[in-house]
């Protein structure tokens, strides 16, 4: 049975429910894929690589600005799943977007989101259809089992944050009160900046 | 009377929705500050939404807030990414809706995260007033002298890496609190420090130790931030605290010395600006006279 978790953002009416579900060791990401590809209107998700999610915050402040976009009738992309994807990025590029954040052939640990305004869309009916379709093992969607698939340098590259003088730099500032920038500070330093870069994405 | 009491306009969508609704802070002359949280009830965050002005044309108006809005968030972001202490950026919308939202008219908001702490400012106002009762004027001085010396560090790294804050007043400094510090006591404005507090100055004087020692300096309101490196616009930048602080806390002008002096000592370049300072003092003076 598929782990769906419920979430209600703040801010977003109450009404529209985020379901959100996390898979680990993913056999037929490749089908997946092509299911988006196809514009199969039944994988109306955002499939997105976990391996490049750094938090919890990090991909609930995608699904809020994709949300809101939505809301207010500017979404830049085919639907607000879609849309969620396209919001984690640091750029412009639509197409770009979904080769670094969504799911590919190659994807092992899958994030999955749905976003239902709709009270027939439930988690248990989601649930439903991802335990039939997803080959993988569900688990909990939590801080720690994302950090665990996080990979770091990836993340660092994506947006071009973490490159030497930058963390030197910091460490620099960093230990003027005689703090040592661990390694966990770094990770929420490293969620502030990029929150603050997929926010100002597009805005020109 | 009761005909001008301000009341500020409503919050745009998504605010709408939220709960508890957000607490005004702060109203300024162009942007209202308030007090929310983030996409949890537990994670406390800033938003300064700038509402649309009704006197000034549409494509204006529009124009003009979501450049303040973009240049604010853009250079906040650009600062933290270099290790300094701002508000990190959470959310930012300054784009015209459309569809069903589409009346929600030209303003735009940014939603940053909360420093929980007080203005340098308020904390200032409440540093003289327990001087007067705590008999230990000169450990207080030494104290603001300690937390003027982080102030002109910052601002020197700010301008190291070519900001210039372009509002620098102690009501855009923010001094946060330490770990330790139990929530809510030095929370509240300057006034309640002063007269809700005015029992003993032995009593606050530990709590704004605690502040003037080791409370983190951040900045703040880069609604009218540039980008230059040049000299004079670092020296200007100074001169407009300078000035700010002289009339707001005439009490304390003496350790504002030490602002300059952290700066002129943490960086090569920084003596020059410095000097600079002093002919922007003189043309101030000149102005001043004339004008
Ligand atoms: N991130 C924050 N966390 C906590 N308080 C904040 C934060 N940002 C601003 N404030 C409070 O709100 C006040 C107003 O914010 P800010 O200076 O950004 O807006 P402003 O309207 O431009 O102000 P001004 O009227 O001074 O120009 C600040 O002086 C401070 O007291
Ligand atoms: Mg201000």
């Amino acid at each position: 049975m598929a782990l769906i978790q419920t979430l209600s953002l703040a801010h977003l009416p109450p009404s529209l429910a985020v379901h959100v579900a996390l898979y680990q060791e993913v056999t037929n990401a490749s089908f997946l894929q092509q299911q988006l590809l196809l514009g199969n209107s039944d994988f109306e998700y955002a499939f997105i690589d976990a391996s490049v999610i750094l938090s919890p915050n990090h991909l609930l402040a995608a699904v809020f600005r994709a949300v809101n976009d939505s809301d207010n009738g500017r979404l830049k992309s085919r639907n607000v799943h879609s849309e969620i994807v396209f919001a984690l990025s640091p750029n412009n590029n639509i197409a770009t977007s979904f080769r670094t954040f969504g799911i590919l052939p190659t994807t092992r640990s899958l994030l999955v989101v749905k976003i239902s305004t709709n009270p027939s869309i439930t988690a248990s009916s989601i649930s439903q259809h991802l335990s039939a379709t997803i080959e993988g093992t569900a688990i909990e969607f939590s801080k720690d089992n994302i950090s665990k698939f996080t990979d770091i340098k990836k993340v660092k590259k994506i947006y071009k944050i973490g490159n030497k003088t930058d963390v030197q730099e910091r460490k620099n500032r960093g230990s003027e009160k005689g703090t040592v920038v661990g390694e966990l500070d770094d990770k929420k330093e490293m969620e502030v900046v990029i929150l603050g870069m997929m926010a100002l994405r597009g805005q020109t | 009377m009761s005909a001008s009491v301000f009341s500020p306009p409503h919050l745009p969508p998504p605010f709408v929705n939220t709960v508890p609704p957000p607490t005004l802070i702060s109203q300024g002359a162009e942007a209202l500050l308030y007090r929310t949280h983030f996409l949890q009830s537990t994670h406390p965050c800033a938003l300064k939404y700038r509402p649309s002005k009704p006197y000034r044309h549409p494509t204006l108006d529009a124009r003009l807030t979501k450049h303040r809005i973009l240049s604010e968030a853009r250079t906040m972001v650009r600062m933290r990414k270099e290790g300094l202490k701002v508000p990190g950026v959470l959310g930012v919308d300054c784009e015209p809706a459309h569809g069903d939202n589409a009346r929600k008219g030209g303003g735009g908001w940014m939603m940053m995260e909360w420093v929980e702490g007080q203005t340098a400012k308020d904390l200032l106002v409440a540093v003289k007033e327990t001087r007067k009762s705590c008999g230990r004027e000169e450990v207080l001085r030494e104290q603001v002298r300690n937390l003027m010396h982080r102030i002109g560090t910052i601002l020197c790294k700010m301008h190291e890496i070519g900001v210039i804050h372009g509002d620098l007043t102690t009501s855009n400094l923010m001094i946060r609190h330490g770990a330790q510090q139990p929530h809510g006591i030095t929370d509240g404005h300057a006034e309640g420090h002063g007269r809700a507090n005015n029992t003993s100055g032995i009593e606050t004087e530990p709590i704004l130790r605690e502040a003037l020692v080791n409370g983190e300096v951040v900045l703040i309101d880069f609604g009218l931030a540039t980008s230059s490196i040049q000299d004079e616009d670092k020296a200007v930048d100074l001169y407009v605290l300078e000035r700010a602080f002289g009339s707001t806390h005439p009490e304390a002008e003496d350790e504002f010395n030490e602002v300059l002096k952290a700066y002129g000592e943490s960086s090569r370049g920084a003596r020059v600006v410095l000097k600079r300072l002093e002919d922007v003092r003189l043309r101030g003076r000149k102005k001043s006279m004339i004008g």
